[in-house]
């Protein structure tokens, strides 16, 4: 349905300066699919989602292909591009503090997104908006709310809401529980598998929370889910999150997932097992693999080329180790 | 590994209500509804609840920011309740708070050794060249390189920023230091590194820790006490021997 090809993204610096910032992903996703995108803070994870819907600054170049349903999303004119915007493929943003309008009752929000799409009546729009307000677990009362009225978890189901509005056929969560504590993530989760049947492409960092996903897909579903790992604008390591978390490749997987679950008694002063440094920075990456200065593995080779993406049964993986 | 030597801080019975409204109206958000805890020196506390459970207002309450309306806290055998002004400048460095959001906290204009040299000044301690020398020593001790001093809060990342305010709360020599959901917005890999490091700052400073905490995965190590705050009251307290 979503075939991401070579996809190449490069902000624009200043004296005419380019960032290469996601240097070559490929990746597709079939219906009702979900994949994770997994991958610390800056790694170009949000990048990847706002090309997808072409919501990048213009300045910024895109190369590559993004074909969706047979289109290719990248040279489609802008007018075409508001079509599948929300009604084919939604997107859940990061800060749903600052994505929705602080001035517009919540429950207009949500009509907007329809009536963008619907010829509807007004009085249909609300039933519906209603409707969707409903169905996030949300009062419809709060429609009338304004977003400093209401909590974090509030205000992300109306972005769901919001998202599920048109029954898209992709749906792209850039962090949609982050902020929250982890009962309330979960619970957000599990929600969005459950109201829809559209793929769904979660971008988080925290393994935990794909953890989450892939049970309630696995048991609504029956479809296994698969992750992306991406470290300095490239997929490190990607398969299906079973063999991620049973036996993962890359070290860079390996030390992620490491992270998430320390052993250890409680009270014990163990020392958690942590990736030394700081994440590659764009500006200053070097001609080797991006994670080699971090990487416990690394050998003579690693410095000197970068390292290709080869199959290893049903993944891929970037890394001379294998 | 660490020394216990009897208790820190008590709280007793503490509770706070914020008013809403009118301020004779009777509508009001319990916060705090009689809460007593303990932290013994060079412990650590963990604090964990859902959000809107009151563990901020806690911390709050402990660091002197808000004063409880019912109840006492006792740092190091004295009230805080009978305090003077100057007695509470001395006080407050025994006790600092990193804040939720760290790098929101850090003067953007000032470099990263005027940041840590700031409480110093404030509590007149030595002079300009004694300050910035020891703000240099304060900013290796949480392992930021010999650039960090004359680098400003934007050239640093996340990661960079949450040590600089760990070094900002450091520079008196607390012996109580709270972490207010300090390192949730952070990379896991870069919160790991931050706890390990709190680990070895404890054994070194004879620090005790209140630590807020939505998840417990990885704060569990160096926790010597838990504590479940809901809807204002404890539901849980669960000590780990080690």
């Amino acid at each position: 349905m979503l075939h991401v090809e070579n996809l190449r993204v490069s902000y624009a610096g200043g004296g005419g300066t380019q960032t290469a910032v996601l240097r070559g992903i490929d990746f597709h996703i079939a219906p009702g699919e979900v994949l994770g995108v997994l991958g610390e803070s800056g790694c170009g994870k949000t990048t990847l989602a706002l090309s997808i819907l072409s919501l990048l600054p213009a300045s910024t170049s895109v190369k590559g292909s993004i074909r969706f349903l047979g289109q290719n999303l990248l040279v489609l004119p802008e007018r075409e591009l508001r079509r599948i915007r929300g009604e084919r493929i939604a997107m859940i943003f990061q800060e749903s503090g600052s994505a929705l309008n602080p001035v517009m009752p919540v429950g207009r929000q949500v009509e907007e997104v329809i009536h963008a799409h619907r010829d509807w009546s007004l009085d249909r729009l609300r039933e519906e908006a209603h409707n969707f307000l409903g169905q996030v677990g949300l009062d419809p009362s709060i429609a009338q709310a304004y977003p400093h009225q209401l909590s974090g978890g509030q205000l992300q189901r109306v972005q769901i809401a919001q998202a599920l509005s048109c029954r898209p056929t992709l749906i792209i969560a850039d962090e949609p529980a982050s902020g929250l504590d982890p009962a309330a993530q979960a619970e957000i989760l599990e929600m969005v598998v459950q109201r829809t049947h559209a793929a769904l492409l979660v971008i988080t960092h925290q393994p935990s929370n794909l953890h989450v996903l892939s049970r309630s897909v696995a048991m609504l579903r029956g479809l296994t889910s698969r992750v992306l790992v991406m470290y300095a604008g490239q997929v490190v390591e990607a398969g299906s999150l079973e063999q991620l978390e049973t036996s993962a490749l890359h070290p860079y997987t390996q030390a992620l997932l490491a992270c998430s679950r320390p052993s250890g008694q409680p009270g014990a002063r163990q020392k958690l097992p942590a990736i030394p440094g700081y994440s590659a920075s764009f500006f200053r990456l070097a001609a080797g693999c991006a994670f080699e200065a971090r990487c416990g593995r690394r050998q003579a080779v690693c410095g000197e080329r970068e390292p290709d993406c080869v199959d290893v049964g049903e993944r891929q993986i970037r890394c001379f180790v294998l | 590994m660490t020394i216990r030597s009897g208790t820190l801080l008590e709280a007793r019975n503490v509770s706070k209500t914020f008013t809403r409204g009118r301020w004779y109206s009777d509508c009001g958000v319990r916060a705090l509804d009689n809460v007593t805890l303990s932290i013994q020196s060079s412990s650590t506390l963990a604090l964990v609840g859902s959000s809107g459970s009151g563990k901020s207002t806690l911390a709050r309450c402990i660091a002197q920011l808000e004063k409880p309306d019912l109840g006492e806290i006792w740092f190091d055998g004295r009230s805080l309740a009978n305090f003077t002004q100057a007695g509470f400048r001395h006080l407050r460095k025994e006790i600092q708070i990193v804040p939720q959001d760290p790098s929101a906290s850090l003067n953007p204009r000032w470099t990263a050794a005027e940041i840590v040299s700031e409480p110093l000044r404030v509590q007149r301690w030595g002079n300009e060249k004694k300050r910035y020398v020891r703000s240099l020593e304060l900013l290796e001790s949480v392992g930021l390189d010999n650039r960090a001093p004359h680098q400003r809060p934007y050239q640093l990342s996340g990661g960079q920023r949450a040590r600089l305010a760990l070094a900002r709360a450091l520079a008196l020599e607390p012996r109580l230091l709270i972490l207010d959901e300090s390192l949730s917005s952070l990379d896991l890999s870069l919160q790991a590194q931050i706890i390990n490091l709190l680990i070895d700052l404890q054994a070194t400073y004879e620090l005790a820790y209140l630590v807020i905490a939505h998840d417990m995965t990885l704060v569990a190590s160096m926790t010597d006490q838990v504590v479940e705050l809901c809807k204002g009251r404890i539901v849980r307290q669960e000590f780990f021997p080690c």
